[in-house]
């Protein structure tokens, strides 16, 4: 067993990078996959708590890095799926007490037992991105359809490229389909011609991801979520099956073309 | 928020649309890392370059950045003009 490397990053923090991490964890494990989640945000650590495991941490990646225990004592197997682990990040370091070569060093000994290797990586274009995709076989880009995360996406894009890595992939998180009926908000067919890269998903805005975060569960459990569905999706479209594309377009609800009449009839 | 009626009346722009223009320009910008003043000089020493070979109609000359895909290319149109018009003049 060889695993795939799939590294997931954004540019710019806040557009669920953590998220997306845990979601497509959950998802791959429940399809039967073994799975090791990384988070390499090294003093901001957070995919401990979107994963509801943070009381069950006892070493890190750091620690496992500097041989002060073996790289399996600083994997902590998920409470829901036995084939699924998290190696957290150092919550008392910085991005510098690690290295690419530690993290090509390091899923190179996991490689061999795992089908998938997902790493957090952090906000930003210094050391800490370097670290996350060194080891990626593809990269996950995050962005939400808005004009600061598009931007930035388009220059880690850049980067990734300049660096001979990929292949690229996007996925549009926070999609708000009544605020693009309304002309508020960048299509994903807007956002994909202005990034020319693949895209691997598009995840509806929904309330239940804080909800589920709260109780330290991935959305992807909840399967009346649209979220959870899209986190689904993408999951199965890496591991090669064809998947149509959710309909986020479909028309207004009753209630919103009500209000949309009143309004028009109004003025 | 604008209704219906407003967009038919005042043809006010939606924001989306705004934002799909703004982003173009700064990706070309933020790919290629010229300014659009650099881009202007570009245009002049350009003119005055192919102006030592032949005569061109400096006004008309244009310089674009095309996007294809994420390649970027230079553009330049630059219309020549008859040497044999120009005796006339």
């Amino acid at each position: 067993m060889k695993a795939q490397v799939i590294t997931i990053t954004s540019g710019k923090g806040g557009v669920g990078k953590t998220t997306v991490t845990a979601n497509i964890g959950v998802a791959l494990a429940a399809l039967g996959k073994n799975v090791v989640c990384i988070d390499t945000d090294i003093g901001l650590r957070n995919l401990d708590v979107v994963m509801g495991l943070e009381n069950r941490i006892v070493y890190d990646l750091v620690d496992a890095i500097e041989k002060h225990c073996r790289l399996r004592q600083a994997m902590i197997r998920d409470k829901r799926y036995s084939t699924l682990f998290l190696i957290p990040a150092a919550q008392t370091r910085d991005k510098n007490a690690i290295s690419p070569s530690d993290m090509l060093r390091i899923c190179g000994e996991i490689r061999p037992e795992f089908d998938f290797i997902l790493i957090d990586s952090p906000a930003g274009i210094e050391r800490g991105f370097r670290n996350a995709i060194a080891p990626a076989d593809m990269i996950i880009v995050v962005t939400n359809p808005e004009v600061s995360a598009v931007r930035d996406a388009d220059r880690i894009i850049g980067l990734i490229e300049a660096q001979e890595k990929g292949p690229v992939k996007l996925i549009i998180n926070r999609f708000n389909p009544s605020l693009v009926r309304r002309g508020d908000m960048l299509t994903s067919e807007d956002v994909l011609e202005l990034l020319a890269v693949d895209i691997i998903g598009i995840v509806p805005e929904d309330e239940s991801v804080l909800v589920s975060t709260n109780h330290g569960q991935p959305v992807v459990l909840n399967h009346k979520s649209l979220a959870g569905k899209a986190f689904e999706n993408i999951s199965q479209r890496l591991i090669g099956e064809e998947v149509p594309w959710m309909n986020l377009a479909s028309k207004p609800d009753f209630f919103g073309r009500l209000s949309r009449l009143i309004r028009s009839g109004g003025s | 928020m604008s209704t219906i009626f407003d967009r038919l009346l005042l043809r006010e722009k939606k924001s989306a649309t705004t934002a799909k223009e703004r982003l173009r320009l700064i990706l070309v910008h933020d790919r290629i890392d010229l300014t659009s003043s650099a881009l202007d000089s570009l245009k002049d020493e350009l003119i005055m370059v192919i102006s030592k070979y032949v005569s061109i109609d400096t006004d008309a000359v244009e310089i674009n950045i095309n996007q294809e895909g994420r390649e970027q290319t230079l553009i330049a149109i630059i219309p020549l003009q008859d040497s044999r018009k120009r005796g006339v003049r």
